[in-house]
């Protein structure tokens, strides 16, 4: 029982990755109908940002402040920076094509990430860099289970993020905006709502989310490399689709589900034969889901 | 006008025929060549063999030369750059050997260029010695090519009779990178010679992932719930903080041992304190080191002002062998051919040969059975020997 409980905890900790990065792809897609392929990178710039920043806080403020202030100080400045950088994704990479074939729009993202990757390798070198913790990290055994306080915090900071977003998406004008964006991206604009203003603030709150996805990260496995978002961002990506594509709240459940299949997997089975197994069970609900568990129905209307 | 050219000409021809014989009459230099990476990706390797060979030949001018049948003999070192590129090393090889007429080639030291320059001077029946190659390639089938290291396979028997002499352990994990071939290969290693020692089913989790993975959660709660009473895993500096953190998050107290990849100074930089206290095999320490391995690091010290690297205390082990195989020579002829050959027969002949980095025997493929150091990570975050551990 303890077993089941420990991997359940684990699995909480890393779909929670799953699951804030994948809601970056959903957004985004919801309202342009292509897919971010940068968001991988753009999460890995936000670790990096997130990086600089409290590595900055921790050597000035350590003294002063308590470590909470810190922490949320951290996590909003980091926040606002890297909304910055998914608004740079969005006018360079994404805004020149929107007119273009969805699959050019693609490819830019592909490029914009490899932009980021190389760049951050010419400035920082491929020397990785540790993340430094924000917080005293303290182990609890629980009846044999283990758990420390940064495990809590990135299951507790994850969902207290998504219910956020619902917040935002459900209850605001922008909210609605985006929500309108993604019924009609034609009769919007018409109405004047201005697609130059939803597309960047789309990409920012992605960008900003997997800012902070990035600073949990960098708590749980605090090693920095840059190609570090790309794999994570890729599984992520499947688990945008998974959960219907342009659906949040399929993406957060997907992004869950998909770290819950990881774990479990290689509880059960051997685990060498852990992503096998697992992205077969993908491979598998998509071959009799092919829309995901929230999306809409594939129509000749969908352009990607 | 047309004489006196034909004169001068003649001149020429006789004088330079008489220096030709003074030449033979002139003594026989014994040349060592070093094959090492002094500029591209790897400098400091380059420069770690450079000052120890200066350091070796040092000695070698004190004692006024090496002694063979009786008769002392100057040394002269040919120091050549390969920039750590494979095609360098084998033209410097080629050159070592054909034009400066070298009698033993010391280096290259990466694999990457050890195993093709190996080629040429196996070709050429020149005796070769990498100091830090760890590619069984490099060896293999060459009988003119030695390496003054052990292999990678190798530190699994031995960190498997380091854990059951120090804890008494009897059931061990497993934890590996199944995409990468130096881990695979050590893994597999160790748990034929673990279970080999405490019996079929010994290694109680057998567990990997795949290069990049940063979650080892399910594999690490697996291992705690086997009962294994301590960890294994031969993985590089870039994953061994996240397995040490992790393991500890889930309550894992017991040890964690690794190999020669923890070695890098990243390690500890990017581990920390969740670090110290843990074990690993190497071919040398810095820290801690006694006798002639003190010795050693002292004077490169004091000489170049940084502690030397392994790089450096292997090149040091891998001359001083060439100086002996070349001392039990009956006679230096002074027909390079034969001497190469005759110095080959008695590399391989080296018996216990006591290197600052363990002592040395030949196998047939030149590979030395020597013994490892175990290293511990101490209490300040440094590699310091620990013991010397045999297979």
């Amino acid at each position: 029982m303890e077993y089941f409980l420990q991997n359940l905890i684990n699995a909480l900790q890393w779909g929670s990755f799953y699951a804030v990065i994948s809601i970056g792809y959903s957004m985004v897609y919801g309202v342009l109908m292509v897919f971010n392929f940068a968001h991988g990178d753009i999460f890995m710039i936000g670790t990096y940002i997130g990086f600089a920043i409290a590595t900055f806080f921790i050597a000035v403020f350590s003294a002063m402040l308590p470590t909470w202030v810190i922490f949320a100080a951290v996590v909003i400045i980091t926040m606002f920076l890297a909304s910055w950088v998914g608004v740079f994704v969005e006018v360079v990479g994404y805004r020149p094509l929107r007119q273009a074939p969805r699959a050019s729009a693609a490819i830019t993202g592909l490029m914009i990430g490899i932009i980021f990757e190389t760049g951050i390798l010419i400035f920082l070198g491929a020397k990785r860099l540790s993340f430094p913790p924000l917080m005293e990290s303290t182990v609890y055994n629980f009846g044999g289970v283990y758990f420390t306080n940064v495990k809590v915090m990135v299951i507790v900071i994850s969902l207290l993020l998504m219910l956020a977003l619902h917040w935002l998406i459900q209850k605001t004008k922008w909210g609605m905006a985006m929500r309108a964006m993604s019924f009609d991206f034609l009769a919007v604009p018409l109405m004047g709502v201005s697609i130059n203003i939803i597309a960047p603030l789309t990409f920012a709150i992605g960008a900003g989310l997997a800012s902070v996805a990035g600073i949990l990260y960098g708590q749980a496995y605090p090693i920095l490399d840059p190609y570090m978002g790309v794999l994570i961002g890729w599984k992520a990506f499947v688990a945008a689709i998974l959960g219907g594509r342009g659906s949040i709240k399929g993406a957060a459940m997907a992004g869950y589900l998909l770290g819950f299949i990881e774990i479990f997997v290689a509880m059960i089975f051997p685990s060498t034969f852990r992503d096998l197994i697992a992205y077969s069970i993908i491979l598998l609900i998509l071959t009799y889901r092919p829309r995901g568990f929230f999306g809409m129905e594939y129509s000749t209307k969908l352009r990607l | 006008m047309r004489k006196i050219a034909f004169l001068l000409a003649v001149a020429f021809v006789i004088a330079f025929a008489f220096s030709g014989c003074g030449d033979k009459e002139r003594e026989t230099v014994i040349k060592v060549g070093i094959n090492a990476p002094l500029t591209g990706d790897i400098p400091k390797v380059g420069e770690g063999s450079k000052y120890a060979a200066q350091m070796w030949l040092e000695d070698i001018e004190k004692a006024g030369g090496i002694e063979v049948g009786g008769k002392k003999y100057k040394v002269e070192l040919v120091i050549e750059d390969n920039e750590s590129k494979s095609d360098s090393a084998v033209k410097a090889n080629t050159k070592m050997i054909t034009q400066d007429d070298v009698l033993v080639i010391v280096g290259p030291q990466s694999s990457a260029q050890a195993v093709p320059a190996g080629e040429v001077a196996n070709n050429y029946k020149t005796v070769m010695i990498s100091p830090w190659s760890t590619n069984p390639a490099t060896t293999l089938d060459r009988p003119y090519v030695f390496r003054g290291c052990f292999l990678d396979p190798f530190q699994g028997p031995v960190v498997a009779n380091f854990i059951t002499e120090e804890f008494g352990f009897t059931k061990a994990a497993v934890l590996y990178d199944v995409a990468s071939d130096y881990p695979k290969g050590l893994a597999e290693v160790f748990k034929a010679a673990w279970e080999k020692k405490n019996g079929a089913g010994s290694v109680v989790a057998y567990e990997s992932f795949t290069t990049k993975d940063t979650d080892f959660s399910s594999q690490l709660t697996k291992i705690i719930r086997s009962g294994a009473e301590v960890l294994f895993t031969p993985q590089y500096y870039n994953e061994v903080p996240l397995i040490v953190k992790q393991a500890k998050d889930l309550g894992w107290t017991g040890p964690i041992v690794g190999s020669d990849s923890w070695g890098s100074a990243e390690t500890v930089e990017l581990c920390g304190e969740p670090c110290y206290g843990l074990f690993f095999s190497s071919h040398y320490a810095a820290a801690g080191a006694k006798g002639a391995t003190k010795e050693f690091i002292d004077r490169y010290n004091t000489a170049h002002g940084y502690i030397p690297d392994d790089v450096a205390a292997l090149t040091w082990d891998a001359l001083r062998l060439a100086q002996q195989a070349i001392e039990n020579v009956s006679a230096i002829t002074g027909k390079i051919e034969t001497d190469r050959t005759a110095v080959r027969d008695s590399l391989a002949k080296v018996k216990d040969f006591a290197g600052i980095t363990g002592n040395m025997t030949f196998t047939e493929e030149g590979d030395p059975i020597k013994c490892a150091v175990i290293v511990k990570i101490n209490d300040k975050g440094e590699y310091e020997f620990y013991k010397s551990v045999c297979p």
